[in-house]
């Protein structure tokens, strides 16, 4: 793997090899020593124009587990539209002598601007980036749905024949958009449910199917529910008009939550806005995966680590393969 | 200095091929075998002659922004595209919108040569779009300023806009409005539709465009004014504008060469060289306003030439600069979308590209080759294949969405008031 930007160009072999790296890797961290020497002499730059204490200190844990060198470069306030250029940040790090950058920017598309400028050679691997994807996160939901059904018996399944409904603010979410297309490569049925406001205005070419009425989604017992986290500021910019409507309509409480199935999941890419898109009850129930999100994370980011520095790498400079 | 010019066997527009004689810069002759002793001689044989380019929609940077352009540097690229005439829009710094700035401006074209500044005047002062600027004093100012524009921002609010419009018939004015809802394209980045959608990147929809134009047409035909549409991109606003007309309001619009061309589907890569206002829009919105010219609903080509230095375009899609140079590469563009589609002749490219525009804008001297007439003369070859690369460039900024792209035929010599500004594929570094 060249660089990971995306989920929408990874096939399912690719995806499939992720997950089951990341199920290696996962078994190393039972261990009592959970380091491991592979990415010694690495150099892992986490790049973030943003701030994401998690996703941060997710990336470093993974990178150091594997014994990579890891340098935090914060950026934000060297924001995006004055002091240093993107290019001129690039290039230092291109000098200083980056493997690997990890990139967190609140433009759409900053990861593929810098993997394919030509200012730098390290792998680009994208921690999110604006509205666009956020591909290590649909990955470790991924591979949290797959543990959750298949525990030990995960590796080389995909997702064929599971129903994953998505809640809330899709229009402005990094992680739907990354979940509909890696959900759908590996099989998964996914319905979208969101205020008709908060999705895109066009997603006819997208694998999934819509709903308005999230009653209507849960009745019919998906084997995954995933709230999205919603903004406040976006009541003042009319996409709905009161925390107390949207929490009504879209918010997945406790008497909602008790109607699914026994074996339903409900997820959150966290942080959660409790009592709002998602009540106490369902996040703490021992159907929500909200924590295991977060061990599995480490473990997908040391896949995706592990596969970009250490795997083959048939051409230097070009595209992944 | 002698500058006569005999020009040979040109293909002229009416069909068959003839020879054209330019003495002290006007038409003199057109005909078999006119002989002019002394003359220089520009073997034309196999070249398109059209009437030399009019560009309504030009953006020169000076006075303000010299890094992106100058007005020398922008007219060298406009008499490298084919150009003769370029009308400046207004949003220079200070904007021009006042008496002084559009006389600095046409001055500032005078000294160039290479061709004919007519600038437009600013609606509102300062384009803040609150106040009228002195729309008047621009009119009778020396560079007798007709067309007047907000250009880079929406005369939004409807009451400055029938104002303006009423006001500018004191002087058969018009207002070229850059037609764009600021509400509904909050924080935009490119075409609302699919491309967007998967990009992640906020859209910039079709309706924020037609919802001014149609509100704008009705306003013109309730006070009985010109209006000029810039940059039209939707298939909808075509659909507008063929109504618009039907019901004879006087309207005329604009479509860019990349509006002819280009889709929102090249955005896909986040290269900002494909980031424009309005902007790219989808294959059925080209293919509405293909048709649209042809069937004269949209009344020119206007090439909205935005020259900007390489550090605003090689960043992150979100903060890179709006706009595209088009000067050089307008008629080739216009050559594959519009003549080897068969869509238009090379009569309609002198008409929607010299005549039309000169008309809309109101110049004398501009958009027809005929005795008497003014020499601005433009010498096309449509018969070479071609790749466009940075050397076609001639202004001071490369953001050309088209650099490495195949686009057929070559301008082979231009001629601006009997001064060769083009000489066989060369622009002229030293005009004499």
């Amino acid at each position: 793997m060249r660089h990971l930007l995306d989920t929408r160009s990874l096939d399912r072999d690719e995806a499939l090899r992720v997950l089951d790296v990341a199920e290696d890797m996962a078994e190393t961290q039972s261990r009592q020593i959970k380091k491991l020497p592979t990415l010694l002499g690495k150099t892992v730059v986490n790049l973030f124009f943003e701030d994401s204490t998690r996703t941060r200190i997710s990336f470093e844990a993974a990178a150091k587990r594997l014994s990579a060198d890891v340098i935090n470069f914060s950026a934000k306030g060297s924001s995006v539209s004055k002091g240093e250029s993107l290019k001129d940040t690039a290039q230092t790090l291109e000098a200083m002598g980056a493997d690997a950058v990890v990139i967190r920017h609140s433009a759409s598309g900053a990861p593929r601007t810098l993997a394919t400028s030509g200012w730098i050679s390290a792998g680009v691997v994208n921690a999110g980036d604006g509205t666009h994807e956020h591909p290590t996160q649909a990955l470790l939901d991924a591979f949290t749905i797959r543990k959750r059904r298949y525990g030990a018996d995960s590796r080389g399944r995909d997702l064929s024949g599971l129903r994953v409904v998505i809640v809330g603010d899709v229009l402005h979410s990094r992680v739907a958009r990354s979940n509909v297309w890696l959900l759908s490569t590996l099989g998964a049925e996914v319905t979208l449910v969101t205020p008709p406001t908060l999705v895109p205005q066009n997603v006819s070419q997208w694998p999934v199917r819509v709903l308005y009425d999230l009653d209507q989604a849960l009745a019919e017992g998906p084997d995954a529910v995933m709230m999205l986290r919603i903004q406040v500021e976006r009541m003042h910019a009319a996409f709905f008009p009161t925390e107390r409507e949207y929490s009504r309509l879209w918010g997945l409480d406790a008497l909602r939550a008790a109607t699914l199935p026994e074996s339903s999941i409900v997820m959150h890419p966290g942080p959660m806005n409790r009592g709002l898109e998602i009540s106490s009850e369902a996040a703490d129930s021992a159907r929500s995966t909200v924590l295991e999100q977060v061990t599995n994370g480490v473990s997908v980011r040391m896949a995706v680590l592990y596969l970009l520095l250490a795997g083959e790498r048939n051409d230097e400079r070009g595209e992944a393969k | 200095m002698n500058r006569n010019l005999v020009i040979t066997g040109a293909q002229l527009l009416g069909g068959g091929s003839a020879d054209i004689a330019i003495e002290d810069g006007v038409i003199v002759e057109i005909g078999a075998g006119p002989t002019r002793s002394g003359a220089r001689v520009v073997d034309a044989a196999g070249l398109v002659a059209l009437p030399g380019l009019v560009d309504l929609h030009t953006h020169l940077r000076e006075p303000g922004f010299e890094a992106s352009e100058t007005v020398l540097t922008g007219t060298q690229a406009a008499a490298a595209g084919g150009f003769t005439a370029v009308f400046a829009m207004p949003n220079t710094q200070p904007v021009a919108d006042t008496a002084g700035v559009v006389e600095q401006e046409l001055a500032l074209g005078e000294a160039a040569g290479y061709a004919t500044v007519q600038p437009i005047g600013a609606v509102t002062v300062g384009q803040k779009g609150e106040r009228l600027a002195e729309l008047g004093a621009m009119a009778g100012s020396r560079a007798r300023v007709r067309v007047f524009s907000d250009d880079g921002f929406c005369v939004w609010d409807p009451l400055i806009m029938r104002r303006a419009l009423e006001y500018v018939k004191a002087f058969d004015g018009v207002i070229a409005q850059h037609a764009q809802d600021p509400r509904l394209t909050d924080g935009a980045q490119m075409n609302e539709g699919i491309v967007s959608a998967e990009l992640g990147l906020a859209g910039w929809p079709a309706v924020a465009e037609e919802s001014i134009i149609a509100r704008d047409v009705l306003l013109a035909e309730h006070v009985g004014s010109r209006l000029h549409v810039c940059h039209l991109s939707t298939a909808g606003s075509v659909d507008i504008i063929r109504w618009a007309k039907k019901r004879g309001i006087r309207v005329t619009a604009e479509v860019t060469p990349h509006h002819l061309l280009l889709t929102d589907e090249l955005v896909r890569d986040y290269h900002a060289r494909y980031k424009a206002n309005p902007p790219l829009r989808t294959a059925e919105d080209v293919t509405a306003v293909r048709e649209g010219l042809a069937d004269g609903t949209i009344d020119i080509v206007a090439t909205d030439h935005a020259p900007h230095p390489a550090e605003n375009k090689a960043c992150e899609w979100q903060v890179a600069a709006n706009g595209m140079v088009g000067l050089e590469s307008a008629l080739r563009v216009v050559h594959q979308s519009m003549v080897a589609t068969g869509m238009l002749d090379w009569a309609d490219v002198a008409r929607v590209m010299s005549s039309a525009p000169a008309g809309i804008g109101q110049l004398q001297g501009f958009g027809s080759l005929e005795v008497g007439a003014p020499a601005h003369v433009t010498l096309y070859d449509p018969s070479v294949p071609g790749v466009f690369t940075e050397a076609d460039l001639h202004g001071r900024s490369h953001n050309s969405p088209y650099l490495g792209r195949d686009l057929p035929g070559r301008v082979q010599w231009t001629i601006h008031g009997g001064v060769v500004t083009v000489d066989d594929g060369q622009l002229v570094q030293e005009l004499v």
